[in-house]
């Protein structure tokens, strides 16, 4: 058996293998439901009914989908400049410790509720952005690879929160829990939908994806992060600045992956935990590979992701079937994904 | 006379294209045969089918009467084939020795036997005249001697079929020549061989048989003695194709000057002192063996690369390194290697036409890509260019190697540079596509434009130069004029010896002064 490359995929391939790759994927997990002696159909209702039945689920797919389209987001910009940033959940953590940090800062927590989200928001953005420039200037600088700097920085990251809110932000009022004191009233997100936990969040999540997609197909930075990605020599013989563009880069992933980790306290917390991110941080990177990285289609990969996990928890608390499920069958559909990328590119031959 | 290699009626499609069409071919023991044609022509894919790189979609292969089981480069290694790339398949790392004997031991053999395998490498180096140092590190080793390594390992492999794909792209003459009397003694110790080539004199003094390949047919088959240059030039490209002739050249005043630049390159390729001065209207060829700065040359001059001491100078004015700098000052540039270089495969025709200047008002408007403008200037290369097969929204990939050679010089061309760098521009090309370039070499340099033509085919420099400097461990010789150059001269300037080129030079200088 051995693979060539198709000269043209051809249109209706490109559409239908990632259909053809979720499929197999729920096919595979509902081998496993089957092995864990629960109906495969009735599992597979439940899990859609949990995800989609009701309003609560409903809202809650969303709420769940919304910092998983910014960490895809911040996966997808880096992985198309061959930045492999893997260090997502560390700048998720400092994003949201910013969020937090901005309750003490003296005469903020007066600030106007416009205001006080905004400069929230930025804080988070700025914090994720100077986790991920250390690496990125090491990288430049010395050639190491970013791919264990990131993903060691995550320890770093987490273990440094872990630090502040046992200490400068534990909050006094929280029975000696280690959490943060929590944001003040005025950068909390507003409610899309009454007694639910979704929150304005998701439409600056869908913006920055359109934004990202903009920046890429429209904009000088963007036609350059591509050529960088593509083959760093012919860009550098075309003129493009690497070293910045890589910077610049490395601004927009970790930018993306703090707002991620902000919006997340704004929204939904409202003080940080060590346990605020179920993996958003790593589930980014599986979304944006779902995604082929294409910023529009990391929304359509979020909604996925949420869905099963969303569905999956309820579905287990009905059925007993673990509720691991999920985390299976979104790395199944990684996995099928990527083949079915791969067999887009190339034909089989005997 | 025994048959040891048939191949009947191979057929090879790749998507739209028919790679090879019933191509039949035969090899008697202890005989050479050139497998002769253009790039393109389907010889590589041959040999790859015969190797077991590739599977044919119809036609078998023979091996001294057994059939070859397809798409097996083991069993096709087993029957005593053996294949030396075009691009040495070797490790820099390891030593001379140790590539020899990579793939040849079992994996569950813990021990392994060096001392026999020396042996043995050293009685097939003293038989067939391989001299080489078993415990030198292949990256230390020069081009000649890494083919040899891989002639090497094709034999210690045992083989008694040896396939040589294009043996003497990277070597001197003299190492040419050389090769072909280690590969005549090999024929007349038994061993047959099959070399590709698109070189017609070295098919007429090497080989017994020619067989000439044509849009993947078997065009024509010839006793070598029974030919002639001109007959396989003919066979070979199907027409007679003529190079355009260079008009007399009226050099203006000096566009571009570098004293003594100096830059450390990639693989020990440095620049150390380079001194020329190029004028407008007036084509300089840089000739000389593969590695000896070329590339630095070519990268210091389109700003990819700073020099590290030394001036360049454009009109007088230093030119300060970086790409857009050079584009700014107006240097159009043709790399070298097309793929790895000059387009972007994924990227787009137009992305391709514009990237380079994006930069520019033309092409952008406060960071905001000009699609509409870039879109129309790409189209208007592809038309004005003649690119075939190409759409402006098409990704560049799909293009032949001619073809992306015209977007380049399209794309180049357009911004009317006042001088060109041209690296290897017509490397790999068939010989319209080459007609082709050379064309809008000429063109240029007619309108006042300086061309630097870096060129590793002599025949192109001759045709094209009007001056001709060779690059020799990272220093230029003196130059002469191009009329003035014979294939002796050139191999003495190539080989760094440059007392009859320093005396050509004085000479000319005279005669300027006595004018």
């Amino acid at each position: 058996m051995r693979f060539e490359r198709r000269e043209r995929p051809s249109a209706a391939l490109t559409l239908l293998a990632p259909l053809g790759a979720i499929a197999s994927a729920l096919a595979m997990a509902g081998a496993l439901i089957a092995l864990a002696g629960a109906n495969v159909a009735e599992a597979f209702g439940l899990i859609l009914q949990g995800a989609f039945g009701s309003r609560l689920g409903i809202t809650e797919t969303l709420t769940r989908a919304t910092p998983l389209i910014l960490t895809g987001l911040a996966a997808a910009v880096a992985f198309r400049a061959r930045l492999w940033n893997i260090g997502g959940e560390g700048q998720f953590y400092m994003g949201a410790l910013a969020v937090a940090a901005f309750g003490l800062v003296p005469g903020l927590a007066g600030a106007p509720a416009p205001v006080a989200v905004l400069v929230c928001l930025v804080a988070g953005a700025l914090a994720g952005m100077a986790l991920l420039l250390v690496p990125v200037v090491l990288k430049l600088r010395f050639g190491s690879d970013e791919v264990v700097t990131t993903l060691l920085l995550n320890f770093v990251a987490i273990l440094f929160v872990s630090m502040m809110i046992e200490g400068a932000l534990r909050d006094p009022l929280a029975f000696g829990w280690p959490q943060s004191v929590p944001v003040p009233d005025a950068a909390l997100l507003p409610q899309l939908v009454e007694r639910s936990r979704l929150h304005a969040g998701l439409l600056i999540a869908l913006a920055m994806a359109v934004a990202v997609w903009w920046v890429q197909e429209r904009t000088v930075f963007g036609m350059r992060t591509r050529a960088a990605g593509l083959n760093a020599r012919a860009a550098a013989f075309a003129g493009v600045p690497l070293g910045r563009t890589l910077v610049l880069v490395g601004c927009l992933s970790g930018g993306l992956a703090g707002l991620a980790g902000a919006i997340e306290v704004m929204g939904v917390k409202g003080y940080v935990t060590t346990d605020l991110s179920p993996n958003y941080g790593y589930s980014g990177i599986v979304i944006a590979m779902l995604a082929a990285l294409h910023p529009i289609g990391v929304i359509g990969a979020a909604l996925f992701s949420a869905v099963i996990f969303v569905g999956a928890d309820s579905m287990s608390r009905a059925l007993g079937v673990p509720s691991y499920i999920a985390d299976v069958t979104v790395a199944l559909s990684l996995l099928t994904m990527l083949v079915a990328l791969f067999l887009v590119q190339y034909r089989v031959r005997r | 006379m025994t048959r040891v290699l048939e191949l009947r009626e191979i057929t090879k499609r790749f998507g739209a294209t028919l790679a090879n069409d019933a191509v039949s071919l035969h090899l008697d023991r202890g005989e050479i045969v050139a497998l002769l044609g253009e790039n393109g022509a389907g010889k590589t894919t041959l040999m790859s089918i015969l190797f077991g790189h590739y599977t044919a979609d119809a036609g078998s292969v023979r091996v001294e009467g057994e059939a070859l089981p397809p798409g097996q480069p083991r069993a096709a290694i087993r029957a005593g084939v053996g294949m030396v790339h075009q691009h040495f398949a070797l490790a820099a790392n390891l030593t001379v020795l140790d590539n020899v004997m990579t793939g040849t031991e079992p994996l569950w053999r813990l021990r392994s036997d060096r001392s026999g395998a020396r042996a043995r490498l050293a009685a097939l180096a003293e038989r067939f005249g391989l001299k080489v140092d078993p415990d030198a590190r292949v990256a230390d080793l020069s081009v000649g001697e890494r083919q040899r390594v891989e002639i090497l390992k094709a034999l210690y492999n045992d083989a008694r079929i040896l396939i040589l794909d294009e043996p003497t792209a990277v070597l001197t003459t003299q190492e040419a020549e050389r090769l072909f009397a280690t590969l005549r003694d090999m024929a007349a110790k038994g061993l047959s061989l099959i070399f590709i080539s698109h070189k017609l004199h070295e098919v007429m003094s090497a080989s017994d048989r020619v067989v000439v390949l044509r849009g993947g047919r078997v065009v024509a088959e010839r006793a070598t003695r029974d030919t002639s240059r001109e007959e396989l030039a003919e066979l070979m490209v199907g027409r007679a194709v003529d190079r355009p002739v260079r008009p007399p050249a009226t050099p203006g005043p000096v566009l571009l000057e570098a004293r003594d630049v100096a830059v450390a390159g990639k693989g020990g390729a440095s620049l150390k002192g380079i001194g020329f001065a190029l004028r407008a209207g007036e084509t300089l060829g840089i000739i000389g063996v593969s590695g000896n700065g070329q590339t630095t040359l070519a990268e210091v001059v389109s700003g990819v690369l700073a020099p590290a001491s030394g001036t360049l100078t454009v009109r007088g004015a230093p030119l300060a390194p970086g790409v857009r700098q050079a584009i700014s000052a107006g240097i159009g540039r043709i790399p070298e290697d097309r793929h790895a270089e000059g387009v972007l495969g994924d990227m787009t025709t137009w992305e391709n036409a514009v990237l380079e200047r994006i930069w520019s008002p033309d092409f952008s408007r406060r960071g905001i890509v000009r699609r509409g403008a870039a879109r129309a200037a790409a189209a208007r290369i592809l038309r004005d260019y003649d690119v075939r097969g190409a759409r402006v929204d098409g990704r560049v990939r799909l293009l032949s190697g001619g073809n992306m050679q015209k977007l380049i010089l399209g794309r180049v061309l357009e911004a009317a540079p006042d001088i060109l760098v041209a690296a290897q521009p017509s490397r790999g090309l068939d010989e319209g596509a080459i007609a082709g370039v050379h064309r809008r070499l000429i063109e240029a340099c007619a309108r006042g434009a300086g061309v630097l033509l870096i060129s590793e085919d002599l025949d192109e420099v001759i045709a094209l130069a009007d001056r001709i400097r060779a690059i020799v461990g990272g220093r230029l010789s003196p130059a002469i004029p191009a009329e003035r150059a014979d294939a002796g001269l050139l191999g003495l300037m190539m080989a760094g010896d440059w007392r009859a080129a320093e005396g050509i030079e004085a000479e000319e200088r005279g005669a300027a002064h006595a004018l």
